[in-house]
């Protein structure tokens, strides 16, 4: 492989040396990737909620309108985060199974998995999520319903300010919506291989 | 007089596969425009300056892959080094051996098209199973993508419902949702059974070692949450300067790709995962690919390594949209590949010298470029050297240029074929039997003829006034009209 790398560098070089002068790193501003379309007068969360809604994701704030929600919806299987749990414990009945373990053997049993956001982006309506504040990368993707709980003080305006400020993490993950496809005609189809459902659930 | 491949092939292309591909690249097209259109003050200044950006990143390549192998080599990942195809698969095979890994699920990566690497790994033993729903549907088929980022765009739902009951993925069915969740069961099982991820990059930060993959489906998260070791395949093109760039690279990649903001799963990989993490790689490799990259940049067409591969051109593309990706014979089809296809086949170059003529040179794909990679002047280099190579696939359909060439650089000859030419007008053109001039007239009418017109109108043109600049900050303004 070594001998690999000699050839690859010594082949760029040689390509590189007729070259009178090479292309300079361009400086660019802020405010060449501001979208114009961006609300000023509302605060982060309003506004990461209106651009969450474009992706088809949902928005909910507080424990009792994420239970109402599963209830409805038949969702009465899941996971939570064991850190999160003491949180949320006193607004889910008896009638739900919320497993503090993931086990990956039976990945189908939960229909709902709930786990922290690392943060979240206004602009495009992303949740962030890192290593560290996932408990498990599977609880997070496998489920039909992810839900991410996120906090007003965590939600980044823009994609630019996001990108300069990422953690020290080794995989961190921007979730944009539901996952998707179009491959079949171009139709869309949601749920692919991770989550029909992405809520952020505001928790304060 | 042969027609070109591609026309021939485009001829021969079934309506439905026609219909199928040029619908899926219009529809592309439009909610492009509208994502970058309506919320930029001044998209064609992001693209130029992305475009500046992968530019000096190409042309510094000798500066940037010694650091960002140091830097990945500092965040716990090893580094291979692959001169050919041939040596990627090899690395990957050697790092599968060194696990006893049989079992590997794979993310979209247009560089393993390249490798051919799942039909390598078949042969020695190991699964590979495509992960991508359209990459997923080419496996089973045996076929081949014909697009960079819609790869089954030459299908309709009868087609792979008839090849999911074929492969026993439940009785025929060609509702788009049963086909997805039917894939969806299918291939959980398989990333939970694998031990190996492949996948791809789309940007890898020379600052951090950042490597940013992008889906929409979710399919790299999974593989990345299911299995415990991870192997990258990057071309060496892939570097960006720094993390803030990614902002403005996102920013384009998936507005020209699929008209979103941002792919749903955008994912930042420094290395494997964390100790508290209980899912996802212990150990994760990057391969740096060349597979004819090098000579690329030796060439006067390096500008193509800026490539992002959102597929745009070939959206927007007359051409693509005629005789679909299948047409131009390799892995990157529609104008990108008509520059990329020819120069990555290094010695074969002659064989596929004619895909750069498989254009009208309309300029529509340097337009909706991110990178606004001036793909028109490309195109016309490669004629230029097939013409030089001299090579029959590009000489297949061109006219001999000899008389025109005589006539041309005579006057009088020249002057007087425009005034004869006049005769044009009252031959029954319509009505003469040699193929070539029946493909043309069978659906066009031939304007009338218009030769020497210019001369005319040149000689009756009074002289130029003396010592006036045209044009240049400082000088005089032209005159509103000339006559």
């Amino acid at each position: 492989m070594n001998t690999d790398r000699e050839a690859i560098l010594s082949r760029v070089r040689s390509a590189l040396a007729p070259l009178p002068q090479r292309a300079q790193r361009p400086d660019w501003e802020a405010e060449l990737v501001h979208m114009r379309t961006m609300r000023g007068d509302v605060d982060a969360w309003t506004l990461f909620r209106e651009r969450l809604k474009l992706v088809n994701g949902l928005p909910l704030e507080g424990a009792a309108a994420l239970v109402d929600w599963l209830d409805q919806n038949g969702w009465r299987h899941g996971y939570c985060d064991p850190e999160l749990w003491p949180r949320l414990q006193a607004a889910f009945p008896a009638t739900f199974t919320v497993e503090a373990v993931f086990d990956r053997t039976r990945v189908d049993d939960y229909q709902f998995g709930i786990t922290r956001a690392a943060g979240a982006v206004a602009e495009t309506g992303s949740l962030i999520l890192t290593d560290a504040s996932t408990s498990r990368r599977l609880a997070a993707l496998t489920p039909w319903v992810h839900i991410a709980v996120v906090s007003r003080g965590q939600i980044h305006l823009d994609l630019q300010h996001a990108m300069t400020a990422l953690a020290d993490d080794p995989n961190i993950v921007f979730c944009t919506g539901p996952s998707k496809t179009a491959d079949v005609e171009g139709i869309l189809i949601e749920g692919v291989h991770g989550p029909g459902q992405q809520v952020a659930l505001l928790l304060e | 007089m042969k027609f070109q491949q591609i026309d021939q092939f485009a001829a021969g292309l079934r309506k439905e596969t026609q219909a199928a591909v040029y619908d899926g690249s219009k529809k592309g097209y439009d909610a492009r425009t509208k994502t970058l259109f309506d919320h930029f003050e001044d998209p064609n200044r992001l693209r130029r300056v992305a475009g500046e950006i992968k530019q000096h990143v190409v042309e510094n390549l000798d500066t940037y892959l010694p650091q960002v192998e140091a830097k990945l080599k500092a965040n716990g990942v090893t580094v291979h080094w692959a001169a050919t195809a041939e040596a990627a698969n090899q690395a990957v095979l050697a790092i599968m051996r060194a696990r006893g890994a049989k079992k590997m699920v794979k993310a979209k990566t247009m560089v393993s098209e390249e490798t051919e690497l799942g039909h390598f790994l078949e042969k020695e033993g190991i699964e590979c199973v495509e992960t991508d729903l359209g990459e997923f549907i080419i496996q089973i088929d045996g076929d081949h993508p014909s697009h960079i980022v819609k790869p089954i765009i030459h299908k309709n739902r009868r087609e792979i419902a008839t090849s999911f009951e074929k492969h026993g993925l439940g009785a025929y069915n060609d509702d788009p949702q049963t086909i997805t969740r039917r894939a969806r069961a299918h291939l959980r099982n398989k990333y939970l059974e694998a031990d190996v991820a492949l996948t791809g990059a789309n940007f890898i930060s020379a600052e951090s070692g950042r490597l940013v993959l992008v889906t929409n489906e979710g399919n790299s998260r999974f593989c990345l949450a299911a299995t415990k070791c991870h192997i990258a395949m990057v071309g060496i093109e892939k570097i960006l300067p720094c993390d803030r760039d990614f902002a403005l690279l996102l920013n384009l990649l998936a507005r020209s790709g699929t008209g979103q903001q941002l792919t749903v799963y955008t994912e930042f990989i420094t290395g494997p995962k964390s100790a508290a993490q209980p899912d996802g790689p212990e150990e994760m490799h990057v391969v740096f690919v060349d597979n004819g990259r090098t000579d690329v940049l030796a060439s006067d067409c390096r500008d193509i390594l800026r490539c992002i591969r959102c597929g745009a051109c070939l959206n927007v593309c007359p051409v693509y949209r005629q005789a679909s990706g299948h047409a131009y014979r390799s892995v990157y089809p529609g104008p990108v590949g008509a520059v990329l296809s020819p120069l990555l086949a290094g010695k074969k170059f002659p064989e596929l010298a004619d895909l750069p003529k498989a254009s009208s040179l309309c300029g529509a794909c340097n337009e909706v470029c991110p990178v606004n990679i001036p793909i028109p002047d490309l195109l016309l280099r490669l004629r230029n050297k097939g013409k030089l190579e001299k090579s029959e696939a590009a000489a297949a359909a061109t006219p001999p240029m000899g008389g025109w060439a005589v006539m041309a650089t005579q006057p009088a000859a020249w002057k007087f074929a425009m005034m004869g030419g006049k005769i044009i007008d009252h031959l029954p053109v319509k009505l003469v039997p040699v193929p070539v001039f029946k493909a043309w007239t069978g659906s066009r009418t031939l304007p009338g003829w218009k030769g020497g017109e210019f001369r005319k109108w040149m000689k009756s043109r009074p002289p130029a006034a003396p010592n006036v600049s045209r044009g240049g900050p400082s000088g005089p303004a032209l005159p509103e009209k000339t006559p």
